[in-house]
């Protein structure tokens, strides 16, 4: 999660990755999956986080999770 | 702290559309300790750094370099004997020849510049690009200088389209076929002279840096920025600083190895693997010198101090996401002062 500790995120869900100097926003999700992932928690943690705060299913969250992890791969986010 | 007051001269007040990096380069020295009397050197009587006020103390209009030495060298004698002037900083491409030719005669006349030698400044010419990256192992896109436009139609692989075709001073256009290819050629060839130099495209992000060097191989200064908005003419409208390490190496290795002397920025494209080429070097600072500036780099600053032969401690961070965004704004001047301007070349 190295890439992830370097990539500036504002609690309006701004990001900034100052090695390349782009900005991506992401949504209230995107805001906790991020912020729980630079905490180091796990994909099943993250996964009850995401069902507790939204109140949706684990196949939901799920979905929102690995969409986001995807998109964060994509943009070289993340290893 | 030295008061002593000290006169610059200022070339590239053409804050236009393609700006020359002469009125950020003033701002940088305005908001920086040293306390200077600021003359404009002007080569057209409608560069807005001339009406800007409160920019420039004093301007004179300067006879264009392709006029020759004489001319060139007679007009700054004639300044300097009215303005005492210590430093100048020339910043356009086109005159950097003279004034690196003579800085000798000008250090002898009591001004100071701080300029690469004429073998630095050759060596990286555009249409040498290739030779110096073998040199000093760097990895740049093919090129060809080309000096005739049949030689357009037999280019040597692995250079295909689209490619860049660019002047020997400036302008770069991206060629899709032969016909577009004859027709740059002619119109550079014709504004900026031979060769004209053909480079492969490369897909990425174009990213650039702004250093100074100190002449015995030292980085003095060194900021990334990528641009975030460009214009037609392939300038930057807007950036923001980076804190890419290894373009900083790059940067870093150029300089100790050419033992570079005095400003220059570096054109470099990223691509999606991580790979870095070289595009170009400007021997000179860049239009968007003040973005350094508000990232705790004032180049302008360190180089008239290292061109007054003062100790100059190097700067080795910025802050990054510094962005800075052009803007056009209407001066409203008076004709009076485009007269005297017109009439007897100073204002």
């Amino acid at each position: 999660m190295s890439k992830l500790n370097s990539i500036a995120i504002s609690d309006n869900g701004f990001l900034f990755k100052p090695s390349t100097g782009e900005s991506f926003t992401t949504n209230e999700i995107g805001l906790i999956i991020l912020n729980l992932l630079k905490e180091g928690k796990t994909h099943e943690e993250i996964i009850n986080s995401i069902m507790e705060e939204f109140d949706v299913d684990e196949i939901n969250a799920g979905r929102d999770l690995y969409e986001f992890l995807d998109f964060l791969k994509k943009e070289n986010l993340i290893d | 702290m030295n008061d002593k007051k000290y006169t610059i001269a200022i070339t590239g007040l053409n804050n236009i559309d393609s700006p020359g990096p002469g009125v950020p380069v003033i701002r940088g020295i305005k908001d920086s300790d040293l306390n200077a009397r600021i003359i404009g050197l002007a080569y057209e009587n409608l560069e807005p750094g001339i009406y800007m006020p409160g920019l420039v103390d004093k301007t004179y209009l300067m006879p264009f370099p392709s006029t020759g030495s004489e001319a060139f060298l007679e007009r700054l004698a004639y300044i300097h004997e009215k303005e005492n002037i210590d430093i100048i900083i020339p910043n356009f491409d086109s005159e950097l020849y003279l004034f690196i030719k003579y800085s000798e005669q000008l250090l002898n006349m009591g001004i100071h510049t701080f300029l690469p030698s004429l073998y630095q400044f050759e060596e990286r010419h555009k249409d040498n690009l290739s030779e110096y990256a073998k040199k000093y192992n760097i990895t740049v896109p093919a090129n060809k200088a080309v000096v005739n436009s049949k030689d357009l139609a037999d280019l040597p692989k692995p250079i295909t389209y689209p490619y860049y075709i660019k002047g020997k001073f400036y302008e770069a256009f991206k060629v899709n076929n032969y016909n577009q290819g004859v027709f740059y050629f002619n119109k550079l060839s014709a504004k900026w002279g031979l060769p004209v130099i053909v480079q492969q495209s490369i897909k990425g992000t174009e990213v650039n840096v702004i250093a100074l060097g100190d002449g015995e191989g030292n980085t003095m200064a060194a900021v990334a920025m990528r641009k975030q908005y460009i214009t037609d003419k392939g300038k930057a409208w807007g950036g923001i600083t980076i804190n890419d390490e290894r373009l900083l190496e790059i940067t870093h290795h150029i300089i100790k190895e050419t033992k570079w002397k005095g400003a220059m920025e570096l054109e470099m494209i990223k691509t999606e693997e991580g790979d870095y080429y070289l595009i170009e070097i400007n021997p000179r600072i860049p239009a968007w010198v003040y973005l350094a500036v508000g990232a705790g780099q004032n180049i302008p600053e360190m180089l008239c101090r290292l061109a007054l032969g003062e100790k100059v401690e190097p700067k080795e961070t910025y802050e990054c996401g510094k962005m800075f965004i052009r803007y056009s704004w209407d001066l409203i001047g008076d004709i009076s002062d485009f007269e005297k301007i017109i009439v007897f070349g100073e204002l």
